[in-house]
């Protein structure tokens, strides 16, 4: 089945259900090492995100449904994972732009534009214990798996394995940005919610595209 | 575990509901943009030829921030949900409704989701042409060490930074002097906080962390994080002494200087330790031969129903104690 702007909607809303889904849990993580509000701000903005396009007219092209939930997920939940996502998913737009239809490589380009998104959004570098080190590997690892040849499906499991243990290794790491930072070395230990909640996310993206 | 009791009616509607009531208490200063409802303005702050000042940040801090929304503070708040940042739209609206053709500063505390959405908040009325001025406040000395005072959070000592920028812009200084007075403000402020028992969000009514029967926690921020040293609950001498070591060595004060206390509940401790607390702030200063020239007790910068206090000194000049001395009239604040 073509990857349509319908399909994507339908991405959106499958991230969004997810993350509802995980929401205490999220929370619970955050409480760990930060303020307990991290599934909250997801699943307020994903919702969001949900709602918006789910209201578009059907066969919008990818750009619209990518912006139009960057700007919802943006002025719902507000936070840090507002601006985030919002640039993440404004640069996944963007950079499909034109086209009507996605092909394998495309959605791989979404998820490295993602990343790429995220990384300039929050001046973030891997390593520093933040969702970066979920999303970065994870855009690498679907990278690499198109490059060697293999379908999306197999592209999209390269990114979840690679993000769960992205986020796996956050544990290990001392916090350098975000809230979690004024921890120092007590956050080590403890998974960084947004590494988490990207894990989520990408799996998500796999279930609606790849079933 | 059993959620913790709140008078809410739907955790997810706690900060419309609130403001919704907060509105109808202070018709005579807060106003709610009609184009976005998070957007609280002065009726009689902005005016032409002045300098708007915006504050904002997450909810569950009140009177911070929305309570020094008025004439001779702030212009306007962007409210944010429980303990996050608000998005870009209200910031925007706020600095629409407050820009008099002087210009705008920014003015919040230093947390990641706040810089990125008042930065985004900024280069949209960049393109609106609308000059916007950012400071942003540090004065939490057990956040980070004094070599990186900038990656420090700020938290009640917001409340010396916003009433001395708050003056300047009401006495006509030019963007580029607002600004200069909010970094001196926030050079020259310095807060130490403790915590004796979590908060807990309205949407998930569970404690955010959790602290032994009889611990403290020295450093926690106004959102409950959790600080960065735990220990047993110390009598409020031993308590204020920790917080006052750290402060006095920081502000590097010499004898016969002026200062202002700011000694600030976090939810739940009564005033009744808030003044013990403040006796002992009091005897320090004297010993170190600081003059104090005003002392504010109360909850000024909460978070939620969290147990504990901070206690914030700012080193004063002739400047700032002339600012701070200007006259103001905000909804729960009066000069």
């Amino acid at each position: 089945m073509a990857i349509d702007g319908d399909r994507l909607r339908e991405v959106v809303s499958a991230i969004a259900a997810d993350i509802e889904a995980n929401r205490d849990e999220l929370c619970r993580l955050d409480g760990v090492i930060g303020d307990a509000d991290h599934g909250i701000a997801m699943a307020g903005g994903f919702g969001a995100a949900r709602d918006a396009v789910v209201a578009m007219e059907p066969l919008s092209d990818p750009t619209a449904v990518m912006n139009m939930a960057a700007k919802a997920f943006l002025n719902a939940g507000g936070g840090s994972s507002g601006p985030l996502y919002a640039t993440a998913l404004m640069r996944a737009g963007a950079v499909v732009k034109g086209k009507a239809e996605l092909e394998d490589a495309d959605v791989v380009a979404m998820l490295q534009a993602m990343a790429v998104g995220i990384r300039d959004r929050g001046k973030a570098e891997p390593g520093q214990k933040t969702m970066l080190d979920a999303w970065a590997p994870a855009a690498l690892a679907a990278g690499d798996a198109l490059a060697a040849g293999k379908d999306l499906a197999s592209c999209l499991d390269s990114a979840v394995a690679a993000a769960r243990e992205g986020a796996e290794a956050t544990k290990a790491m001392m916090p350098a940005k975000g809230r979690a930072e004024r921890l120092g070395e007590r956050a080590v230990g403890h998974v960084d919610p947004g590494a988490a909640s990207t894990v989520v996310v990408i799996e998500a993206i796999r279930r609606s595209l790849a079933g | 575990m059993a959620q913790t009791k709140k008078i809410v009616n739907n955790g997810d509607r706690a900060v419309d509901e609130m403001l919704e009531g907060l509105v109808a208490a202070h018709p005579a200063h807060l106003v709610r943009l009609a184009d976005d409802p998070r957007a609280i303005v002065a009726r009689n702050g902005p005016r032409p030829g002045k300098v708007g000042l915006v504050v904002g940040g997450g909810s569950g801090h009140e009177p911070t921030f929305v309570g020094f929304v008025g004439k001779g503070l702030a212009d306007a708040c962007a409210i944010g949900n429980v303990f996050a940042s608000p998005p870009p739209d209200p910031i925007l609206a706020c600095t629409k409704a407050v820009d008099g053709g002087a210009g705008v500063l920014y003015l919040y505390g230093n947390y990641a989701g706040d810089v990125m959405n008042f930065d985004m908040a900024a280069e949209m009325a960049a393109m609106e042409d609308i000059e916007v001025r950012t400071v942003i406040t540090t004065d939490d000395v057990a956040s980070a060490p004094r070599d990186r005072r900038g990656t420090r959070r700020g938290v009640a000592g917001n409340f010396f930074v916003f009433k001395a920028a708050g003056a300047a812009c009401d006495r006509g200084l030019a963007l580029d002097d607002v600004v200069r007075v909010a970094e001196h403000a926030n050079d020259r402020t310095f807060t130490m906080g403790v915590a004796l028992a979590p908060c807990s969000l309205p949407q998930t009514r569970r404690p955010n962390f959790e602290l032994g029967e009889d611990e403290m926690e020295i450093g926690m921020g106004i959102h409950g994080e959790p600080g960065v040293a735990r220990g047993p609950l110390k009598p409020a001498d031993a308590i204020v002494d920790e917080m006052m070591d750290r402060i006095l060595e920081e502000m590097a004060a010499a004898r016969g200087e002026r200062v202002a206390v700011l000694v600030n509940g976090l939810g739940s401790t009564p005033l009744m330790e808030l003044y013990i607390m403040n006796r002992r702030v009091r005897q320090r200063l004297d010993e170190a031969g600081l003059e104090v020239h005003a002392t504010w007790v109360g909850n000024w910068c909460t978070s939620l129903e969290m147990a504990g206090a901070s206690v914030t000194c700012m080193h004063l000049d002739a400047e700032l104690t002339s600012l701070l001395e200007h006259p103001c009239d905000c909804a729960m604040f009066r000069v």
